[in-house]
C-alpha cells in the first residue's frame, strides 16, 4: 500500500466503583428503569456539588500504573464545556493539564504502544431516541450520569486494524484483571475512539511528519466494528488522498448497519471547551505512601502476562490451552480454583475439560469436581459385564447392526453411545469398541 | 428587642408560643410585604410546623428564620430572583437548611436578590427591588437585600443570607443590620445556587451579634457534600470571650479612597470606642482596594459563566433567553475570559494576583489581630442610581472584594445612621477567626446603642 495509517486511539473504561463518581447513587446502572438511579448531584441541580468518589481514583491510579505510566503528585480535576442535553451541567468534571497519569505504555506482541494520558472524569447520561410516531422525541436518561470514567490515550502508535484490536483486547484483559471494571464493550462500559490520518509512505520515512489532518470514529461497540470502521476509513481516505484531496478534520460515525462511517460534525479543538480547574473540588497532593500502597496492590495482583506463565510453568499447559484460560478470565479463575481444590488429576486433564466445556460450570464447585471425577475415573469393568452390555445392545438394534454390515459408517459410532449409556462414560472406549467389533463380526 | 434568646426564653416560660409568633409575623408581612418587596414565597406550611413544637430545647426552637432565594428548600419554590426558575421546586435541601431545620427553626419564606446574586441592590431581581426599611425610596444593598431588609425591619430579625463579595456585608451596613461573612468553607455550600464557587459563603443576617452566632453555630461545620467545606473543628462561639488580651486592630489607608465623608467621620468615632475598650489601632498597608475589582470581576465571571451551563434551556421550564440582562454580561464576559488564548492573560493571571492578596493579608496579619474598614463607600443609594453602571456592584463592593478573594471571615455592624441612613463598619480577621470577631464585636454591641435603632418601617412581632 501507498500509505502508512497513523492511528491512536481513545479508550473509555467505566469502572465499577460501588458509587458514582460524584454521589452516592450506585454505579451500576444497567438494566434499571430510566431515571431511578438519579439524585440532586448527578441530575446537575441548581445548588449541588460533586464530592469526589476516592475509590475510583485510587483504581484509575492502579490502571496507569499498570500501564507503565508516570504519576502526576499534584493534580486536579477541571471543568471540560460543552452543549449537549445528556450533559445535565452543561460541562463534564474531567482532567486536562493535570490527568493522574502521563507517559507510559501497553506492550502488544513484541510492539510498544505508547500511552500519553490516563484521566478520570464523569460519565454523561443517555439519549434515547423515539421511534415510529415517536420519531421527533428524544429522552434522557440520567441513570448513567457520573459514573466514573477512565479515558486512555495512545499516541498515533498503532498501524492498523489489527493492531488496534490486539491493543484493546489487552488493555480489556488488563483491567478485568486488576478487578476495576467489566470492560465490556457491547454493554458500553468500554467504548473505543480510534483517529485516523493515512500519510505517504515515502514522505513518513522522510520526515516522520504526522498528517495536518486526522479523522475521529465513535459509536463502536465491538472488537469486530473496530475492525471494519478502521479499514473502512483507510479506504475512504486513501482514495481521498489518491485524488489529491486532503480528508476533512471531522468527527465520524460507525454504522453498524453499512460497516461505513458519515460525518457527525466537524472536530472541535480544545480550546473550544474553555477548560478552567473545578473550584467545587479541591487540588489533590498525592503522598509516596499513597502511591507506594497502590503499587503494593498492583504487585499482589496477577496480571495477563503472569497468568499465563504460571499456567504453562507451573501447569504444564500448552501454550494454546495457557492462552485460552488467560484470555478468558472467568474460565481460568475457575481452572484455578479448581485446580487447588484438588490433587486427584492432572491440571492438564481439569483444563482440556473445560477449555472443550465438558463440564457445566453454573453450578457449585463441589459440583463440577463431581462431574469431573466422574469423566476422569477410568473404572476397571469384568470383561463378562462389558461381553453382556453389547449382546444386549445388538440384540435391541437390528437395524443399527444390519446398518454396520451395510458399511454404514456412523452406526459403530451410535453402538458405541448405546452401549456407553449403558456401562458409563468412564469406561475405556477403545475396549468397548474392540468388544463390539468382536460380536458384530461374530454374528 | 425580639432576639432569638428572648424569644427561645418567651417560649420556655410558656409566655408565647412559636404558632402565635408565626401568625403574627405573617398578618405583619401580609401587610408590609406587598411595599417592603423582602419576600418572593412564603413557607405555606410554617404555621402548621410551629403549632407542632412542644419541646424548646433546641438551639432554635420555633425561631422564625427567613431564606435568601438561592438556598433550595424541599418543596418550597428557589428562584434566585430569576424568571428562568419561575417554577423551580427543589426535591432537596441545602446543607444548610437541613441544619436550621434540625435546630428547631422555622422558614417563613423566601427572600429578594440580585437574580443569581449577580448585584449589589436587588435592582437586577427579576421580581422587583426590595425598599431599604429607612427609606422606601432607596435600595437595601444586595444580593441579600430581601434578608437585609426583613431583618431591619423585624420581619423577622433574622434571616440567611449568601456571600461572594459583599453581598451580606454591604446589606447588612445599607439596612443597619448585623451581617457575617464566614470564612470560605466554614459553611457548607451545599444546596445554595452557585455564584462564584471558590467564593460563595453562606452567613446570617441579624439584628444583634449574639444572633449571629447562635446562627452560625448551628450552620458552621465539615459537610460530607461539600468537598470545599473545612474539616477544622468548629469553636464555640457562644462561650465567654475568648480574648485575653487587648486587640490590635489593624488598619489602611487604601480602604478610605474615594470613600463619601460621612461615612469616613462614622467609622472613626466607632474606632474611637474601640480605643475605649482598650483596644489599639495600627496603621497597616493592604493592596488598594482597586486591584481586587478587577481580578475579583474576572474570577467571578468566569465561574459564573461556568455555574449557568446548567440552565441549558431543556430543564426548568424556561429557554435561555429569559436570562436577564446582567447574567448575559456576565457569561459572555466570563467565556471570553476562559477562551483559549485569553485564559493566561486573564483567568490565570487573576488568579496569581489572587495570591498575592492572599499573601498580603497573611502578612498584616502577623502585625495585627484583626482589621478595621469601612464596609461600603457611601450609604444606601437611592432606587435607579446604578442603572446606567454596570460594575456599579463591583465598586460598591470594593472594600470587601479583597477579603473574599482572600477567603477571610468579615463581620459588618452598624454603627449609627448618617443623615438617617445606617452605616456600616467592617472588622476582617484571619482565616477561622469568626470566634475573635464575634467576641469583639460583643464588646463593641454592649458598649453602643447602635443595634437598637429602628428604621421607620419597623414591626414587632
Amino acid at each position: 500500500m501507498k500509505y502508512k495509517t497513523i492511528l491512536g486511539l481513545e479508550t473509555h473504561i467505566e469502572l465499577k466503583t460501588e458509587q458514582k463518581m460524584f454521589c452516592g447513587c450506585s454505579a451500576n446502572y444497567f438494566g434499571k428503569l430510566p431515571n431511578t438511579n438519579i439524585c440532586p448531584v448527578c441530575l446537575g441541580l441548581p445548588g449541588a456539588l460533586p464530592v469526589p468518589n476516592a475509590q475510583a481514583i485510587a483504581w484509575t491510579i492502579l490502571i496507569a500504573k499498570a500501564l507503565n505510566c508516570k504519576i502526576n503528585l499534584e493534580s486536579y480535576f477541571e471543568r471540560k464545556h460543552y452543549f449537549y442535553p445528556d450533559l445535565p451541567k452543561g460541562y463534564q468534571i474531567s482532567q486536562y493539564l493535570k490527568p493522574f497519569g502521563y507517559n507510559g505504555y501497553l506492550k502488544i506482541g513484541g510492539k510498544r504502544i505508547n500511552i500519553e494520558r490516563v484521566h478520570l472524569e464523569e460519565d454523561t447520561g443517555k439519549l434515547v431516541h423515539g421511534q415510529g410516531a415517536h420519531s421527533f422525541e428524544s429522552a434522557v436518561d440520567f441513570n448513567r450520569s457520573s459514573v466514573p470514567l477512565v479515558e486512555i490515550v495512545t499516541r498515533p502508535d498503532l498501524e492498523g486494524s489489527n493492531d488496534a484490536v490486539a491493543y484493546l483486547k489487552a488493555l480489556q484483559l488488563l483491567v478485568k484483571y486488576l478487578g476495576v471494571s467489566n470492560a465490556d464493550m457491547e454493554k458500553g462500559s468500554m467504548r473505543c475512539e480510534p483517529n485516523i490520518s493515512l500519510v505517504e509512505k515515502t514522505a513518513w520515512n522522510k520526515n516522520h511528519q504526522l498528517p495536518n489532518y486526522k479523522i475521529e470514529v465513535k459509536n463502536i461497540n465491538s472488537f469486530k466494528f473496530v475492525k471494519k470502521a478502521i479499514d473502512f476509513e483507510e479506504k475512504r481516505q486513501a482514495l481521498l488522498l489518491d485524488e489529491g484531496k486532503t480528508p476533512k478534520q471531522e468527527t465520524r460515525r460507525y454504522l453498524e448497519s453499512t460497516g461505513k462511517t458519515e460525518a457527525m460534525r466537524s472536530k472541535e479543538n480544545a480550546h473550544d471547551y474553555r477548560y478552567f480547574p473545578e473550584p467545587d473540588i479541591p487540588p489533590f497532593a498525592f503522598t509516596q505512601e499513597y502511591l507506594v500502597q497502590i503499587e503494593k496492590q498492583l504487585e499482589q495482583t496477577e496480571l495477563p502476562k503472569e497468568r499465563i506463565i504460571r499456567l504453562k510453568e507451573e501447569c504444564k499447559l500448552t501454550s494454546e490451552a495457557a492462552q485460552v484460560l488467560t484470555e478468558n478470565k472467568e474460565l481460568g479463575d475457575k481452572f484455578l480454583e479448581l485446580l487447588s481444590s484438588t490433587l486427584e488429576f492432572s491440571p492438564i486433564d481439569i483444563a482440556n475439560l473445560l477449555i472443550n466445556k465438558k463440564v457445566a460450570l453454573n453450578q457449585a464447585t463441589e459440583q463440577i469436581m463431581a462431574e469431573i471425577r466422574k469423566l476422569l475415573t477410568k473404572t476397571e469393568i469384568k470383561k463378562g459385564q462389558l461381553e453382556d452390555a453389547v449382546s444386549n445392545v445388538l440384540r435391541a438394534q437390528p437395524k443399527a447392526v444390519a446398518d454396520y454390515h451395510l458399511g454404514k459408517g456412523n452406526s459403530l459410532q451410535f453402538l458405541l453411545g448405546q452401549v456407553l449409556r449403558v456401562v458409563g462414560r468412564q469406561v475405556e472406549v477403545g475396549k468397548v469398541i474392540a468388544e463390539l467389533k468382536t460380536q458384530l463380526n461374530r454374528s | 428587642m425580639t432576639t432569638i434568646s428572648s424569644l427561645l426564653n418567651s417560649y420556655r416560660a410558656k409566655k408565647r408560643h412559636p404558632k402565635e409568633v408565626v401568625e403574627k409575623l405573617f398578618a405583619q408581612l401580609e401587610k408590609h410585604n406587598p411595599k417592603l418587596n423582602a419576600y418572593l414565597t412564603f413557607n405555606k406550611l410554617a404555621i402548621k410546623e410551629a403549632a407542632k413544637i412542644t419541646q424548646f430545647e433546641r438551639p432554635l426552637a420555633g425561631i422564625p428564620i427567613a431564606i435568601k432565594d438561592n438556598f433550595c428548600t424541599t418543596g418550597l419554590r428557589t428562584t434566585a430572583s430569576a424568571k428562568l426558575l419561575d417554577n423551580f421546586i427543589p426535591p432537596y435541601d441545602a446543607t444548610v437548611i437541613t441544619r436550621l431545620k434540625q435546630a428547631g427553626a422555622i422558614i417563613i419564606g423566601k427572600t429578594n436578590m440580585d437574580a443569581w446574586a449577580h448585584g449589589s441592590s436587588t435592582e437586577t431581581s427579576d421580581y422587583g427591588t426590595t425598599k431599604n426599611p429607612y427609606d422606601y425610596q432607596r435600595v437595601p444593598g444586595g444580593s441579600s437585600g430581601g434578608s437585609a431588609a426583613a431583618v431591619a425591619a423585624g420581619l423577622p430579625p433574622f434571616a440567611m443570607g449568601s456571600e461572594t463579595a459583599g453581598s451580606i456585608r454591604l446589606p447588612a451596613a445599607w439596612c443597619g443590620v448585623v451581617g457575617l461573612k464566614p470564612t470560605y468553607g466554614r459553611v457548607s455550600r451545599y444546596g445554595v445556587i452557585a455564584m462564584g464557587s471558590s467564593l460563595d459563603s453562606p452567613g446570617p443576617l441579624t439584628r444583634s451579634v449574639a444572633d449571629a452566632a447562635l446562627i452560625l453555630q448551628v450552620i458552621a461545620g465539615h459537610d460530607r457534600f461539600d468537598a470545599t467545606s473545612s474539616t477544622e473543628a468548629v469553636p464555640n462561639y457562644l462561650s465567654p470571650s475568648t480574648i485575653k488580651h487587648k486587640l490590635t486592630i489593624g488598619i489602611s489607608d487604601d480602604y478610605f479612597e474615594g470613600v463619601d465623608k460621612r461615612v469616613v467621620e462614622q467609622f472613626w468615632a466607632a474606632m474611637k470606642i474601640f480605643e475605649k475598650l482598650g483596644h489599639t489601632l495600627k496603621k497597616i498597608k493592604l493592596i488598594n482596594p482597586k486591584y481586587s475589582i478587577s481580578i475579583y470581576t474576572i474570577l467571578q465571571r468566569a465561574e459564573v459563566s461556568s455555574n449557568l451551563c446548567r440552565f441549558d434551556g431543556i430543564r426548568f421550564g424556561h429557554p435561555r433567553s429569559a436570562f436577564s440582562q446582567q447574567a448575559k454580561r456576565r457569561m459572555m464576559l466570563g467565556a471570553f475570559a476562559l477562551s483559549s488564548g485569553y485564559y493566561d492573560a486573564y483567568y490565570l493571571k487573576a488568579q496569581k494576583a489572587r495570591t498575592l492578596i492572599l499573601n498580603n493579608f497573611k502578612e498584616e496579619f502577623t502585625k495585627v489581630d484583626l482589621i478595621a474598614a469601612p464596609t461600603t463607600p457611601t450609604p444606601a443609594l437611592k432606587i435607579g442610581e446604578s442603572e446606567n453602571n454596570p460594575m456599579f456592584g463591583e465598586i460598591m463592593d470594593q472594600l470587601v472584594e479583597a477579603s473574599s478573594i482572600a477567603g477571610l471571615p468579615g463581620i459588618s455592624l452598624p454603627v449609627g445612621l448618617t443623615a438617617g441612613l445606617p452605616v456600616g463598619i467592617q472588622l476582617i480577621g484571619p482565616w477561622f477567626s469568626e470566634k475573635k470577631l464575634v467576641d469583639l464585636s460583643l464588646e463593641f454591641e454592649q458598649e453602643t446603642q447602635f443595634s437598637k435603632i429602628k428604621p421607620p418601617h419597623f414591626y414587632e412581632i
